[in-house]
């Protein structure tokens, strides 16, 4: 969107206060309970946090759009893992032998084509049947989570290509390759949501969807597109995170969506639909990985890292709540 | 009128759904440059018809035709580009978007690789815009304009496809007075272009100062059409229900009990400032003014939905605090609400259930709910407001609106609340049952009820009244009894006129 | 079955389709959406008994029944939940929760005063839930969502991130919930039942019940018609985490010793078996009784599917397809179309 009123500014730009006052408050009590030597704000730290918001981060960025689209989706854990179990396994098939790493690409292709295939599913049952896409999901997320476990028993999938880590640990213009796969997808996404006609579409769908049927868009397709976008961005969310790592568990990716849906709900995307920003998101999930970091930081117990983020998106919600509340005559209801 | 082509004739128009026929040959034309009113009673076909013309439903006999073309629609989009749109009732916009977005909803300019084409977009809308003399701009967030503005946003749509005729559906439903005359230029514009209209609407005042005819609509079946110069409220009024409506002036004269709620300098806020007010023991006592002139808020306040910030409330002689609907229903006070899907009716329960809701803490049998009590509180009420149901099994959304608000009434009688508050008593009702519960309200009067009817709509406040409060604007004007009451004076005092002083 | 295009319906225009059928079904299609589940249990039962004669052992059935009754007793407070009109996505790490405080208290204060102190935390938990969705109004989903991270992390923090187990497995009768039988029948299943049975009377008899009913189908006029909507949903949250206290005893007492995450994941799978029974995700319909159905058929499935020699991981595609099957063929019956209105 072009112009922006006062509100939706600071409303957007909140996410951004939020991740300074998360700086700055690291920083000082790291002063003085820190028990490394390490500042806070290192630059080498600084940037393996982006690396290590790349995962989720690519998932959320494409929960926005689904979000925004008036929708949900439950699934992404599943479609990750079984992308990942793609990509490791179809290296090892005797057909690709003679490919070296020629495989490569093909793997990658393979497991960015799982990712689109079940989106593009999801979205056709939402699209089709008209159950709501949060029972849709609901439901292939434990199908999916399925395949992947008949995929290979219980047992981790593994493959290691040295080309590969290489590539993934590699630095370029100072910035890991999973934070330029990060910034290339908020990139992507963002022209998309907010310059193209599927986007201003997938918004007005989300906001008011009987207007948009009335007013002939096609709610169907541009669901399915959405999803199917999802679905890709979890698939290649795998593809950067296995690359590296190399070997998967069935279980692997369990509980994604529910830290998807969290770095979206922090960035300020209406759950109801219509409204949300791909680089709020961005900022919600930068603020929960460097709430992680921090509490390591300052010697927390990494354990309290799930209750600080349980506890600071329900004061989010409320915060929120209170906000527009304000200056309002309200009804006891 | 000139005998020109007509920009819309319908021929024969016949829709049935199961069991119904809703729509029984229908047929009239609207001429370029006319603007034709479409009236009946709820479930006459008027909404049938208009979801005919507007490509969501497909007649199963008939011809529509634009232009002397005969057209299929199948989708609302088709419509629209046949030439035929529509100004809906329920604004569907999208309000997170902008003008221009919301305007070209579904057709916006489009450059390569799919993006969007942002300075055309702008430059059309602002275009469009001109010519409805707004004060917003293409690149406005919908969600801030007012509801008059998001009307106008409507209205420009219509104006991005060459009309050949634009359907109004209520389009003053919820404006202002000064913002009505804009939309009445808006219309007039239209009609000056050569555009045909279709104006649907319940209001008479609009209709004989905006229409040049009026077709009328009763059972599905077309039953005439009407030059407004030469017709009467009476006629159209018969031609609608088939018998003569009676709103006279309320004269009954009855003997008035002891007050049993006095409001002393009661205000909310902005809402509402310094209300004073009696009503007593067999009295109707009317609230009548615009809306939003703070009429809801005060029996909200009443009902315990809202905090005061200053003022008194005696109940029966006593001051009392509402804290919660909850509250005011034990101590006496019961509201049937303005909005009775949303706020009067739970719509998949049964009408029994409905009904007992509030007291339903009250009937057990042990720690159960005793049904058999429920069942004897329905019957004993189904048969005293006539309410036709099947049986209190059916869900209260399946009923008519005339029954469904006799089910809201039911489950306040049945409480034997010392005021009843009702809230625009008959919006959206037919005209047959509003007579009923017009008479439903006298009755209860005469019982000894203190009564409060709140309404917007002048026939029924005279009608209803034994005395009018007149609000304008959070403040009470003026109080009439029904000897002093005239519709001139009432119109000056909800327009914030004051009686002059010395008189 | 009920109505679930929930987004649509919280659009202004098809609001007004929000009319469900929580007491009455009438007509064609409210019979069969009232039927299709049971229908849909038969046709199971009988596949399954013609692939394997063992499916319909007593011993098999009982086995079924018992392995459920801890998905089961939790999807009661949860139908309750979902009725009111929300959602409670916490229940899994809560049941962790559960598990792991009674099994430390079992050693530290001894099982009589372990019990009653678990139930006394998770009650705050769910107290803690109910005052922000009743009282404050937040998001369910949100909150719930929170509170499912926060509780993790409390448990982990609780446990110091290790199992827990119980030091004398043999001598303490706490293993009595989860373990033992009375008159041939094993306590959880007991426990299932009486749960089932008290909150089932509950919700369809009492005013509480018809509260939660009203609430769920319309909170506005509920609060119109008197009803302290805040009280209700904060209720429902306590019968929920009432629920789930049981659920993580049964769990405790079966296996005398757990990991801190023996829960994660059931939340969702609890809310499958809600809609299986047929409750709507918009609120005001749905039955403890339809609810028992559903937890009973994603036992059956799993069961089922195990004696004809497939892996369990095999029920989670049958689960996804059945759910949507169900769900779908119960809309399409409302609207008498069999695919969506959407171009």
């Amino acid at each position: 969107m072009e112009p922006g009123t006062l509100s939706t500014f600071l409303k957007r730009g909140a996410i951004w206060g939020f991740i300074v006052v998360e700086l700055l408050f690291f920083s000082i009590a790291g002063e003085f309970l820190s028990l490394s030597d390490k500042a806070f704000m290192d630059m080498d730290n600084m940037l393996l946090l982006f690396k290590q918001s790349a995962p989720i981060g690519i998932i959320a960025i494409g929960m926005t759009i689904i979000m925004i689209n008036g929708n949900i989706d439950l699934s992404v854990g599943a479609t990750f893992a079984l992308s990942a179990v793609v990509l490791l396994d179809s290296m090892t098939w005797p057909v690709f032998a003679g490919l070296g790493d020629g495989v490569i690409p093909i793997a990658w292709g393979l497991a960015l084509l799982t990712g689109i295939v079940l989106g593009a599913l999801n979205g056709l049952i939402v699209w089709k049947t008209g159950v709501d896409a949060f029972i849709v999901t609901l439901g292939s997320m434990l199908g999916y989570r399925g395949l992947v476990f008949m995929y290979n028993g219980e047992q981790p999938t593994s493959h290691l290509n040295w080309t590969l880590v290489d590539f993934a640990e590699a630095h370029f213009l100072g910035l890991h390759t999973a934070t330029w796969f990060l910034i290339a997808v908020t990139a992507v996404v963002w022209f998309v949501m907010n310059r193209t006609i599927h986007g201003r579409n997938a918004y007005a769908i989300g906001d008011n969807r009987t207007a948009a049927i009335n007013a002939g868009i096609r709610v169907g397709p541009h669901m399915m597109i959405n999803f199917m976008i999802i679905g890709f961005l979890a698939s290649l969310s795998a593809v950067v995170f296995y690359s590296e790592s190399g070997s998967v568990n069935p279980n692997d990716g369990e509980l994604y969506e529910l830290w998807v849906i969290t770095a979206v709900v922090l960035g300020g995307t209406k759950l109801t639909g219509g409204a949300g920003s791909v680089l709020s998101t961005l900022g919600g999930v930068i603020a929960i990985q460097l709430l992680r970091k921090g509490l390591g930081h300052i010697g927390a117990d990494t354990e309290t890292v799930n209750l600080v983020i349980g506890l600071i998106l329900i004061a989010v919600l409320f915060l929120d709540r209170q906000l527009n509340l304000k200056g309002k005559q309200e009804l006891r209801i | 009128m000139t005998s020109a082509t007509p920009a819309l004739r319908l021929e024969g128009i016949v829709k049935t759904f199961p069991g119904v026929r809703a729509l029984d040959g229908v047929s009239f034309s609207v001429l370029p440059g006319e603007v034709h009113a479409l009236m009946g009673e709820n479930g006459a076909g008027k909404s049938t018809l208009m979801k005919v013309l507007g490509g969501i439903y497909q007649p199963d006999e008939g011809k529509i035709i634009v232009s002397e073309q005969p057209v299929v629609m199948t989708s609302p989009l088709q419509a629209k580009s046949k030439g035929i749109v529509f100004i809906h009732q329920e604004l569907s916009l999208a309000e997170e978007l902008t003008v221009a977005e919301n305007i070209y909803l579904g057709e916006l300019p489009r450059k390569s690789f799919g993006r969007v084409d942002w300075p055309k977009l702008h430059e059309q809308t602002n275009r469009i815009l001109e010519t409805l003399k707004v004060g917003f701009d293409a690149r406005t967030r919908v969600g801030d304009l007012s509801i008059a503005n998001q009307q106008m946003v409507e209205i420009a749509r219509a104006l991005t496809v060459e009309a050949k005729a634009v359907i109004f559906d209520e389009p003053t439903a919820s404006l202002t007075d000064a913002e009505k005359v804009v939309l009445f230029d808006v219309i007039d514009n239209l009609k000056a272009e050569g555009v045909g209209i279709i104006y649907i609407s319940h209001r008479m005042e609009e209709i004989f100062r905006m229409t040049d005819r009026i077709s009328v609509l009763r059972d599905g079946q077309y039953r005439g059409t009407l030059n407004t110069a030469e017709t009467s409220e009476d006629e159209i009024t018969q031609l609608m229900i088939g018998r003569k409506l009676d709103l006279s002036r309320n004269a009954v004269h009855h003997e008035l009990g002891d007050v049993a709620l006095e409001v002393r300098g009661l205000s909310c806020g902005k809402l509402f400032r310094d209300i004073s007010f009696e009503v007593r023991k067999g009295e109707v006592v009317g609230f009548y003014g615009l809306v939003g002139a703070g009429r809801t808020e005060i029996a909200e306040t009443l009902f315990g939905l809202r905090e005061p910030s200053s003022g008194t409330i005696l109940l029966n002689g006593e001051e009392t605090v509402f804290h919660s609907p909850a509250d005011a229903i034990a101590k006496g006070i019961s509201l049937v609400p303005e909005d009775r899907k949303a706020q009067g009716l739970v719509l998949g329960m049964n009408c029994r259930d409905n009904m007992t809701l509030p007291q339903v803490d009250d009937l057990k049998a042990g720690p159960f709910v005793a049904e058999g009590a429920e069942i004897a509180i329905f019957d004993q009420y189904r048969d005293r407001l006539d309410i036709r149901t099947p049986g209190w099994k059916q869900l209260a959304g399946n009923l008519s609106g005339g029954n469904q608000q006799k089910i809201v009434i039911g489950k306040w009688l049945s409480m034997h609340p010392s005021v009843l508050i009702v809230d625009e008593p008959t919006r959206g009702i037919d005209v047959g049952s509003k007579s009923e519960i017009h008479n439903l309200i006298r009755d209860l009067a005469s019982q000894g009820y203190a009564i409060i009817v709140i309404s917007s709509e002048m026939p029924e406040v005279l009608h209803v009244s034994d005395r009018i409060v007149a609000m304008y604007s959070g403040e009470i004007i003026r109080t009439f009894t029904s000897e002093e009451v005239t519709e001139d004076n009432l119109i000056q005092a909800i327009s914030g006129i004051r009686p002059e002083k010395a008189a | 079955m009920s109505d679930i295009s929930s987004k649509a319906a919280s659009h202004p225009g098809s609001s007004k389709d929000k009319s469900m059928k929580p007491f009455s079904l009438t007509g064609v299609g409210g019979f069969l959406a009232k039927q299709g589940i049971l229908v849909a249990f038969a046709v199971f039962i009988i596949g399954f008994t013609i692939a394997n004669q063992r499916f319909l052992d007593p011993d098999n059935i009982m086995g079924v029944v018992r392995s459920s009754a801890i998905l089961g007793v939790m999807a009661l407070g949860v139908t309750f939940v979902v009725i009111s009109g929300n959602l409670d996505l916490s229940v899994g790490s809560m049941m962790s929760f559960a598990t792991i405080v009674v099994l430390d208290l079992h050693d530290k204060l001894g099982p009589a005063l372990a019990i009653p102190s678990m139930y006394a935390m998770v009650l705050c938990l769910g107290a803690f839930i109910g005052f922000l969705v009743g009282y404050l109004k937040l998001n369910s989903l949100i909150v719930t969502l929170g509170m499912l991270s926060a509780i993790h992390g409390l448990t982990l923090t609780y446990s110091g991130g290790k199992n827990m187990d119980i030091a004398d497995k043999e001598g303490t009768w706490f293993s009595v919930f989860g373990q033992s039988t009375l008159l041939g029948i094993p306590v959880p299943i007991l426990l299932f039942a009486l749960v089932a049975s008290v909150l089932g009377i509950v919700l369809a008899k009492t005013p509480f019940g018809r509260k939660v009913y009203a609430v769920g189908g319309n909170g506005t006029a509920a609060t119109f018609s008197g009803i302290r909507r805040a009280r209700v949903v904060f209720t429902c949250y306590l019968l929920s985490a009432f629920c789930v206290g049981t659920a993580g005893l049964i769990q405790a007492s079966r296996s005398l010793g757990s990991q801190n995450t023996v829960g994660q994941g059931l939340e969702l799978e609890v809310l499958a078996a809600v809609i299986l029974g047929g409750a709507s995700l918009l609120g005001g319909s749905g039955t403890i009784f339809k609810t028992v159905i559903g937890v009973l058929i994603l036992g059956f499935i799993q069961n089922g599917l195990l004696l004809v020699g497939l892996q369990f991981y095999v029920q989670y595609v049958v689960t996804w397809i059945i759910i949507i099957l169900a769900v779908w063929l119960d809309i399409a019956a409302k609207r008498g179309k069999l695919w969506s209105p959407f171009a």
